[in-house]
Parts: C-alpha cells; structure tokens; sequence
C-alpha cells in the first residue's frame, strides 16, 4: 500500500537564543505513491534530522507533515506506520532473527500463527530462513543487514525509511545489497525515504534525489536531471564522479558564438549572458586534442578500467578529462583541450546559480 | 634461566605472597573454629586440629550468649537475611530504572539530577544519622527491619543508579529508536530489550549491595531494636559478652558464619558475571 508524504515548511532550530542553530530552513518536498526518494548531502546537512522528523523520533519547531494526507504532527513513532533500517541496524541483541522480524508485530498484537506464517515469507523475500533461529552476533554485516530489512518490511508499512543503511558495508557487499534494496522496492511499491551522503547510491536507487546542504534543499529532482542540469555549482560538484569541472571567466557576447576567455586559454561557445560567469563541465565533455589552442600540462593519469582520467594543469586550475582506456598519454605531456557546444553548464559567477 | 622465567618466577612469588597475606586469617579463623579450648590454650595458632570438633559452630549458631540472651547468633542472621534481601532487590530496581531514565530517556535537567545523585554516592553516611532516625521516627519505622530495609534501599540507590546509568550510556540510541518504531513503549522496551542485555551490571550491583548491606554495621547498630540487629551487630555483641572463658573457638565460627552469605553470592554470582557479557551485537 503505496502512500503519498508531505513535507511542507518544515523548520528545526536546536538550541535557544544566541545559541540557536537553525538545521533545517524550510524545507517542501512531496513525495508520491511508491516513489523512492533520495536524501543526499554532506554530513551536517540536515537529512538525518529531516528524517528523524518524518520517523516522529524529533519534532520539527514549525511545519506540517502528512503521511497519506493524514497529519503525523505530535503523533508517536509507532503511530505513523512507518519502518525504519537505521546505519547501526539496531537489532535487538537478546532476540533471535526470527523474533527481531516479528517483534513489530508482536507489539501490534498479531496472533503467533499470522506471524510466524510472516516471519517466514519475510525471510524467504531475503533469502535468511537458514538464520531464523540465530542470534545477531552470530550474523556476519550483510545478514545482519538484510535482517534490518526484514524487520522493516514484516509490518508492511506505509513508508520506508532508510538512514544510511550500507555505510558499514564493504565495497562489494555495498553493490549486492544496493541491487537488493532497489529490487524489494520494485516489488513491494512502498514510498521510501533514503537518506545518503554517498552520490553513487542516490543517482543508482533514487527515482528523485533532493540534495541538501546547510538546512537548505538546494535542489530535487530526478537523477537525469540532476546530473544533467544541476541548479547551482554546489549540486554541480557534489553528484557526478570524478567532480565536475569549474572554469570561470568572461564571455563578450551572448548567442551561438561568444568567445568564452579565462587565465590561460578561450573557448568559443554559446553562453547565455555575458560579462562574468563560471562554466561547469563534466570529464566526459571534455576531450583531449593535439591542435586545441587551450593547453595544459599533464599531471595525473588515473586508469580506472572502463576509462582514464587524465588531471591537467591549467591556468584555471586542474581540469579532469576523461578519455578511452587507450589513451597514450603521460604524466609531463602537454595537451591541448576542446570543449563542444553540448553539454555546457552555465552558471552566475557571483551567485553560483545556474543561468538558463 | 633466561629473563622470561625470571620475571615469570616474580610474578608467581609476588601472587603467592599476597594470596598467602590474605589466606592465612582465615585459615587461621578456619582452623581455630575447629579447635577445643585445651588445644587453643596451647597455643600454636597454626597448627592443624587435633580433632574435628564442630561444637563451637552448633554453639556460635544456636546457642552462644549475648548478655543473659542465649540463643546464638540464628536470630541475627535471619534479621539480616529480611532486610539484606529485600533491601538489595529495591535498590537494585530502583538504580535500574533510574538508570535508564537518565541514560535513555533525558529531559530537561536530567544530567543535573544525576549530578545530584552522584553527590550521594560520596557522601559519608554519618552525616544522615541524625535526619534518618527523624524520619524514620516519623514513619512509625524505628527499631523496625523494614526501617532498615528503606534506609538500606536509599542509600544503595545513588551507587545502583550510577552502576546502571553508565552501563545503560553504551547501548546505542537506535536501538530504543527502532523499538520506538515497531511499537513498544516505555515499559515494554525497559523488559523486553534493555533488562535482556544487563546481565552483567545486574551481577555486579546484586553483588556490591548484598555485600555492602550485609556487612553494614552502622545503620545496623544505629536504627535497630533489639529483636532487629543485623548479624554484623549481633556478632559485635556476642564478642564482647565478657565470661570467664574466652571461647576464641565459638567467636571464630561466629564470625565465617557472618560471612558466609558474601562469599556464597560472590562464588554463584560471580560466574554469571564473568559469562554474562551480552555480545556486541549491535554494530557490524
């Protein structure tokens, strides 16, 4: 059962007075049925304590929040339907999976034969029956993991919520259970809720990411357009790995063909204003070309299989570029770099935001 | 021998040093208990019993005099049994609770009221002399076990607190967070998630208090009547009772009897305490 979540003008100050810390500034999101929306920002951001607040574990100081148009303001935890896999997955210790599966049920009072029958669907879903009677110590991080889940999905609840749930995974366990996350999802159509600092995560689970930094939603929507048209530099930098490159100078004319010119070197491309702006482009938009006239010396060749990004140094910093594994570049190299029309960031070089 | 036996070899002397330093009393106390009077009048205080004479311990039991009352020190020891017991089990429930209150559920001004509290875990007890029997007097409960029992519970309760409350720091938020969510409330998860994971802090405070109480003497001999002296206070008396004899025998059996309880919830207890520890289970 798929239900919509409002989140609107949602503030939270922690402290008083001069010691006020606001880490939340109004924040509006809505979030539709089955949707599977990403949280992401740097630590401090205020995700983890926006999501406390959905969870009903904090109280926001001013805003409104409905679960399935119902107002969850003031109502306890365990009241708004909701499950959560927290990062530390919080099993109980003294229980057995089987019992920490069913213990949300237990508490709603579902008879023993309805959660037994529930317990063993869960850990079938999961793919753990083997582990029912064990104790979570016994359990190695991903089965403890999938356990987290497991209890969070017995209930079947309104809404999923995650806080980083697979930060204390190593890398390839990372992608197995990410892969799993994503499939429970597609098959149980519940709204989630997910909460990230890790941008890889966000752009392969999330179907929209809102990204946050100091309190504010700085923007939301879907990966593509995300990645793609990034609403200020910070957005820019912060999805897409290795991080977008920032060139910021001064274009003399507007339209199809305005010279672009910054600390050594120019470009002609179509900016949308002239006089002072910030170009963001991606490693892939950049190639490398013998007769560029935008010259750089070559210090850092980075083979990561599938590409090679090549770090040049330029007059307006370090450029990353990313070219076919079969590069015959080195380190020392001086190359020259063009940039196409397509693909071009455009952003105010004093307010950071992205101009049209 | 190289310098590994060496060190290996002080280590062993200093250990066998100490433990000789601590055992000796009571072999001594041991031994004595089973001598007659001939044979303690002889007086090699180490040497072995001529013979097994378990007459000084009926007699320390239940029949030794205390001034004209002879009656032995079985009295006594049941006076301490109802109000070590009951006294031990409140204070340790109550540190529990309070424990987690202030540890899991903090609201404004709950870390000063810990401060408070901590405030009475060092203070010296002869300062509430005085208040207590006012109190105590005011509660109809002087002289009275269960006026032992209440004083016993109060002042155990700042040192339990302090036991649990730090204990109860370590368990992780998220894990109250998560029973919040499925549904359990105050109660349910204060005994169905964090009394499972308190074994061990439930055996070291069971064992500090039943020791503390039971060996107490002051508020024994300061609020007791005379049909509700704790043993400790009992064996005082009995020892002093001035006859012509001295019966060392009779005293030293009396005093393993006082404090046999200790030792006997030390060596239950303290396997528990050792195998208890609940596994980390919480983080991967």
């Amino acid at each position: 059962m798929a239900a919509p979540l409002h989140i609107a003008g949602i503030r939270k100050v922690f402290g008083k007075g001069d010691k006020a810390v606001e880490v939340l500034k109004r924040i509006n999101i809505d979030v539709a049925p089955g949707e599977f929306l990403i949280l992401v920002g740097p630590s401090g951001c205020g995700k983890s304590t926006l999501l406390n607040i959905i969870a009903g574990l904090e109280e926001p100081t001013e805003g409104e929040l409905r679960i399935n148009g119902k107002n969850v303001i003031g109502m306890a935890p365990a009241q708004r339907d909701i499950a959560m896999v927290f990062q530390s997955y919080a099993l109980y210790p003294t229980m057995s999976v089987a019992d920490n599966i069913g213990f949300a049920l237990e508490m709603r009072k579902v008879p023993k034969d309805v959660r037994t029958k529930r317990i063993h669907e869960v850990a079938a879903m999961l793919q753990i029956e083997h582990l029912l009677d064990r104790r979570p110590a016994q359990l190695s991080g991903g089965q403890r993991q999938r356990v987290a889940m497991g209890r969070a999905l017995a209930r079947d609840p309104q809404l999923f919520l995650f806080d980083e749930p697979l930060s204390n995974l190593d890398a390839k366990l990372r992608v197995e259970m990410r892969a799993e996350i994503k499939r429970l999802h597609l098959v149980s159509g519940i709204t989630t809720v997910y909460v990230t600092h890790d941008q890889i995560e966000a752009m392969t689970l999330g179907s929209r990411i809102a990204v946050m930094k100091d309190g504010i939603l700085q923007q939301i929507g879907t990966p593509d357009e995300i990645y793609r048209l990034p609403a200020n530099t910070y957005v820019a930098g912060f999805i897409g790995s290795p991080t977008m490159n920032f060139i910021t100078g001064t274009a003399s004319s507007t339209g199809a063909t305005s010279l672009f010119s910054f600390e050594g070197g120019s470009l002609q491309l179509p900016s949308p204003v002239q006089g002072k702006v910030t170009l963001g482009q991606r490693p892939e938009h950049i190639h490398l070309s013998d007769d560029a006239s935008w010259r750089g010396q070559v210090t850092l060749v980075e083979p990561t299989g599938a590409d090679t990004y090549v770090v040049v140094k330029t007059g307006v910093g370090l450029i990353t570029v990313r070219t076919p594994p079969s590069t015959q570049v080195k380190v020392g190299d001086t190359v020259g770099m063009t940039v196409s029309s397509h693909h071009n960031n455009w952003f105010d070089a004093q307010s950071s935001l992205r101009l049209s | 021998m190289n310098a590994k036996n060496l060190s290996r070899l002080a280590v062993y002397s200093v250990l066998l040093i100490a433990a000789f330093f601590f055992l000796v009393p009571l072999y001594v106390m041991l031994v004595t208990s089973l001598k007659d009077g001939a044979q303690i009048r002889a007086g090699n205080l180490l040497s072995l019993p001529t013979s097994l004479n378990v007459d000084a311990w009926a007699l320390a039991w239940s029949s030794a005099c205390t001034g004209v009352d002879c009656r032995g020190l079985k009295p006594f020891f049941w006076n301490s049994v109802s109000m070590a017991v009951p006294a031990v089990l409140i204070s340790t429930t109550i540190g529990a609770i309070n424990g987690y209150v202030l540890s899991m559920w903090k609201f404004r001004g709950s870390d000063l009221l810990f401060g408070f509290m901590l405030f009475g875990v060092f203070m010296p007890f002869q300062v509430v002399l005085l208040p207590m029997s006012q109190v105590l007097g005011f509660l109809r409960l002087s002289s009275s076990i269960t006026g032992l029992v209440m004083v016993h519970s109060l002042a155990g309760m700042a040192g339990t607190t302090l036991f649990f409350r730090n204990y109860y720091t370590a368990i992780p938020r998220e894990l109250v967070n998560a029973a919040r969510m499925d549904g359990a409330g105050f109660w349910r998860i204060f005994y169905r998630i964090v009394i499972p994971m308190s074994t061990p802090i439930l055996m070291v405070t069971l064992i500090w208090q039943f020791t503390n109480i039971w060996n107490d003497f002051l508020f024994g001999v300061a609020f007791s009547g005379a049909d509700s002296k704790p043993i400790t206070v009992g064996l005082n008396n009995m020892a002093n009772t001035t006859s012509s004899v001295k019966n060392y025998n009779v005293d030293m059996a009396a005093a393993i009897i006082a404090g046999l309880p200790t030792m006997l919830v030390y060596v239950l207890a303290g396997q528990y305490f050792v195998k208890g520890l609940t596994a980390g289970a919480v983080k991967g």
